[in-house]
């Protein structure tokens, strides 16, 4: 399948920003995205062709690198996991499967 | 219409409060709560104070989720305490003059820092230890003093002191009890954690009390004197010599207060005023204490919670108050009651001053466990902690528990009852860890955690759950994870005889199911295709598909830190630099403003570079001759060596020449590990070859090689696999050795390890005896990956699409970053 759409995440203030076109995203790789008011979003593309935002800060570290890290899938669950340490996060939820405590913020994604 | 809930005080127990209720609904109509609070921050981890002194930031302890109190409409209002209470007409009044009714009222203000009524101790230098503030006043004024003392030698006491030590300081402690952590150890506890807090450099003086703080002319702390007449300096003094309970509105109110302080509760956390709860450690519960941990207040938090909701009958009886953590490196537990006496307790120690090691055990007469005390060596903690005051006698000899690892097997968890508490952060038993196991198939620890929480508090538990698992029959996974039954080495295998090129085929021919791998099997399956490559026709692991698969060292050829900056290390063989070349670092250095550092391996590391100034940092140290050091990759990382018979008096084979010929030869080669090489030119060993991976020593008649040396957590020795062999001989072998560790090792496992797995014997037959006939095939492979060699910097520099990657956003143009030769400002956004 052949897509040229636009990937628009929108930040946690509510707005819909284009960060890229959907064709930018290797499959089963990140991108790092600048926001608004200096937020970061991760942007990934599955193998499957999914593509998910979450917040581009370690919660753990308090780097920006979530973007960087290895995407999987766990049990199919779509899954990203930090350079850092390792810890591993749903795509979907962002909940960070080695401690629910912790998520990373999810951000809504549409292809236009 | 909801009920107005008024909590004053947002600390931990707090806002475990607020999440209790929001768990159990109560924000959706039936209360609406307000929360008053004296601080200027909302609740924090408080527990992790002392994190703030080695850079986490106040948002990283922050506890409420960032739209928590939003969603649930929960009114916070920071920095106006509650001054004055109204039972009679159910009012609370602040500091700033705003009056709120309320429905029901839980105070929650915790305690202040117990001051000693010393002469000095309101002069500037002194300060306590319980805030965020305090934190950042204490770090603040150390920046200009060379000692500080901490009054207290209790648990806070302490931690204050391993951080007035991070900050720099000469640090002592004092504590007026005759041993430090008083209320949780005895003597020889006590001793042997002395020996560790002293082994730090910290001072300690027991059994004295502080007598005043003398001032300078300016009034400012320079010495504590002690009630023995002796002095300490003391640029800065801690106090933390205990908390009192805040219950100051209670009383003003004529709610009952403990004779030593504490706003009396009953079993429901009430007070006097049925309307009036309080919790945590401003609260005298029914049993009399006031508890100073947060476990007891978030129980207390729970059981106002069903109170208000309505929701089950729980109460607070009581707590227990064992403890264990990590102090000044050392670690320290105490259970249950460790100083249970009595004609027919019986204590059971085992103590190593050498090394820092106390334990004991006490047990009633029928051989139940009362209590116990681990200083040095806590790893039995998690195993006794459900025994303590349970009514059954311990399962198995006391000593088994307490005895080194190694003297014999400890007992396992697999002995407790279904009922016993394996995990007590999150109260799970061992019949509910069991049953999950069975329940969901699960097959190691981080399953176990996902479905019941378990562990993921102190982690102190982490051994009972493992030995659980392991008396499930639970048999270790075969090959690499979920996605793949193979090993490390038959994958390999498999690749190599499918002549597979991308992960998705390998996952196709031999995953067992699932659309992507995870962060174990795409690194081997990357790193395999990297050894492979010149077979396989792969050139470079940045390439379309393979890019994926490499951990962000690999992803962007240089080392990630700490703080998400990267660091550089250009190859330098056989450490051999010329003036031009170290200015050109130097300059780099200064230009793009990083810090330099020599390494073990005879290189120079540059740290701190933005992943996106790493394209211009390698512009500059290529243009000069320079290659990439692979100290990023599971690959030949430096061969060091001495100076050998160029210079040495006593060399008796060129080891800088033979250092820089294994280099070259072996750069860039990805293998299962890391490996290290070194070359000595004679048996002195200068270069500390023999704990390298490769270790070559001169000797009067060629070269010795030496095999499987490591240093790290288990130093090794290598061992000696051929001797006195010609330079020739000597780098085929090395070829043999280096391609079948590659092919046949372990993910991970250095060649320490896989010598150990295979024997030295068997890996001497195939390399030097060539017993499976495979030399002329290894060797092949080596030549081949010698010959297609290429710098992976340069080619990165020479690929647009690549340089694309280092873009710090996806959204900011490639070309504003990536050739500056100063460090790059953040991009502007682009316009949309």
């Amino acid at each position: 399948m052949h897509r040229t759409e636009q990937v628009q995440v929108r930040t946690t203030a509510g707005e819909w920003v284009t960060v890229c076109s959907y064709e930018e995203l290797e499959p089963a790789c990140g991108v790092a995205a600048l926001l608004p008011e200096g937020e970061q979003a991760a942007v990934f593309r599955t193998p499957g062709g999914q593509v998910h935002a979450v917040g581009n800060r370690d919660p753990f570290s308090g780097a920006d690198v979530i973007a960087d890290g290895i995407t999987g899938s766990v049990d199919g669950v779509p899954t990203v996991a930090s350079p850092m340490h390792k810890q591993t996060f749903d795509l979907r939820t962002g909940i960070c499967l080695d401690d629910p405590e912790v998520a990373l913020p999810v951000l809504p994604v549409r292809l236009l | 219409m909801a009920q107005t809930l008024v909590v004053v005080g947002h600390g931990m127990v707090a806002q475990r409060l607020l999440e209790a209720l929001a768990e159990r609904g109560a924000f959706t109509g039936a209360w609406r709560a307000v929360v008053l609070a004296e601080e200027r921050r909302p609740a924090y981890d408080r527990v992790h104070l002392s994190a703030r002194f080695t850079g986490t930031s106040p948002e990283q302890l922050t506890l409420a989720e960032d739209d928590f109190l939003e969603r649930h409409g929960i009114e916070l209002h920071l920095g106006d305490p509650v001054a004055a209470l109204d039972t009679a007409h159910r009012t609370v009044t602040t500091a700033g003059g705003r009056t709120v009714a309320y429905d029901a009222l839980v105070l929650a203000t915790g305690s202040y820092p117990f001051v000693p009524p010393v002469p000095g101790a309101d002069s500037p230098g002194c300060f306590t230890y319980r805030t965020l503030d305090d934190v950042d006043a204490i770090t603040a004024y150390a920046g200009a003093a060379r000692s500080g003392v901490v009054v207290g030698g209790g648990l806070l006491g302490l931690e204050a002191a391993g951080a007035l030590r991070s900050l720099g300081l000469r640090t002592s402690v004092v504590e007026f009890a005759p041993r430090l952590m008083p209320l949780q150890l005895d003597e020889g506890g006590a001793a042997a954690l002395r020996g560790a807090v002293e082994g730090m450099g910290i001072g300690v003086y027991t059994g004295v009390g502080a007598n005043r703080v003398e001032t300078d002319a300016d009034g400012t702390a320079r010495r504590l004197r002690l009630s023995d007449g002796r002095q300490v300096d003391a640029d800065l003094v801690v106090f933390s010599a205990g908390v009192r309970p805040r219950d100051r509105l209670a009383r003003e109110a004529g709610l009952l207060v403990g004779d030593r302080g504490g706003v009396a509760v009953d079993r429901w956390c009430r007070t006097t005023d049925p309307a009036v709860y309080a919790v945590g450690e401003c609260a005298q519960t029914c049993d009399g204490q006031v508890y100073g941990l947060v476990a007891p207040g978030y129980r207390m938090a729970e059981v106002v919670a069903d109170r208000l909701c309505g929701t089950g009958g729980s109460s607070f009886e009581g707590s227990d108050t064992d403890t264990k953590l990590k102090l000044l490196g050392a670690d320290v537990a105490s259970f249950g009651d460790p100083f249970a006496a009595g004609a027919r307790t019986v204590e059971v120690q085992f103590s190593d001053s050498g090394s820092g090691v106390y334990k004991k055990l006490v047990l009633g007469a029928d051989g139940r466990l009362l209590g116990g005390i681990l200083v040095g060596d806590a790893a039995a903690y998690g195993l006794l902690k459900p025994h303590a005051g349970a009514d059954r006698p311990l399962p198995a000899a006391p000593e088994s528990f307490l005895l080194p690892a190694g003297a014999e097997a400890p007992p396992g968890a697999d002995l407790l009852p279904d009922e016993a508490v394996v995990c007590s952060c999150h109260n799970v038993t061992k019949g509910a860890v069991r049953a999950a196991v069975a329940e969901h198939g699960l097959t190691d620890l981080a399953g176990v955690k996902r479905c019941t929480k378990a562990g993921t508090g102190c982690g102190g538990c982490a051994g009972a759950l493992q030995s659980l698992l392991d008396a499930a029959g639970v048999e270790p996974r075969r090959g690499l994870c979920e996605h793949f039954e193979l090993s490390r080495a038959e994958l390999y295998q498999a690749v190599r005889a499918g002549r597979l090129t991308s992960f998705a085929a390998v996952l196709a021919a031999h995953g067992t199911g699932g659309e992507d791998g995870c962060t174990v099997c795409k690194p081997v399956v990357g790193s395999l295709l990297a050894t492979l490559g010149p077979e396989l026709g792969l050139t470079h692991i940045l390439d379309p598909g393979q890019r994926g698969l490499q951990d962000s060292n690999d992803r962007y050829l240089a080392n990630l830190q700490k703080d998400g900056t990267y660091s550089v290390v250009p190859r330098i063989p056989g450490g051999e630099l010329t003036p031009e070349q170290l200015i050109v670092i130097g300059e780099v250095a200064r230009d793009f403003g990083l810090y330099t550092k020599i390494t073990g391996g005879q290189r120079i590391d540059l740290f701190g570079a933005r992943a996106e100034q790493l394209p211009a940092v390698w512009r500059r140290l290529v243009d000069a001759g320079f290659e990439s050091g692979h100290a990023y990759g599971k690959s030949l990382r430096t061969v060091k060596s001495c100076v050998g018979s160029r210079w040495c008096r006593f060399g008796q084979g060129d080891s800088v020449q033979l250092a820089i010929d294994l280099e070259l030869r072996y750069r860039g080669l990805r293998t299962p590990h890391k490996v290290k090489g070194g070359v000595s030119g004679c048996l002195r060993e200068c270069a500390e070859a023999r704990g390298k991976d490769i270790g070559v020593i001169a000797t009067a008649n060629g070269w010795n090689l030496y095999v499987g040396g490591n240093g790290g957590t288990t130093p090794r020795h290598a061992e000696l696999l051929a001797a006195d062999l010609s330079t020739e001989r000597l780098l085929r072998l090395t070829d043999r050795f280096l391609m079948y560790y590659a092919r046949t090792g372990e993910r991970l496992e250095r060649t320490a390890a896989w010598l150990e797995r295979l024997g030295t014997d068997h890996v001497r037959r195939v390399v030097v005896d060539d017993a499976e006939g495979l030399a002329a095939e290894l060797e092949a492979q080596a030549d081949r990956h010698a010959a297609g060699y290429r710098d992976e910097w340069e080619a990165v520099l020479a690929d647009p699409a690549k340089l694309r990657h280092f873009a710090p956003f996806v959204n900011a143009p490639a070309e504003s970053v990536a050739f500056l030769n100063s460090p790059a400002p953040t991009p502007a956004l682009q316009e949309h």
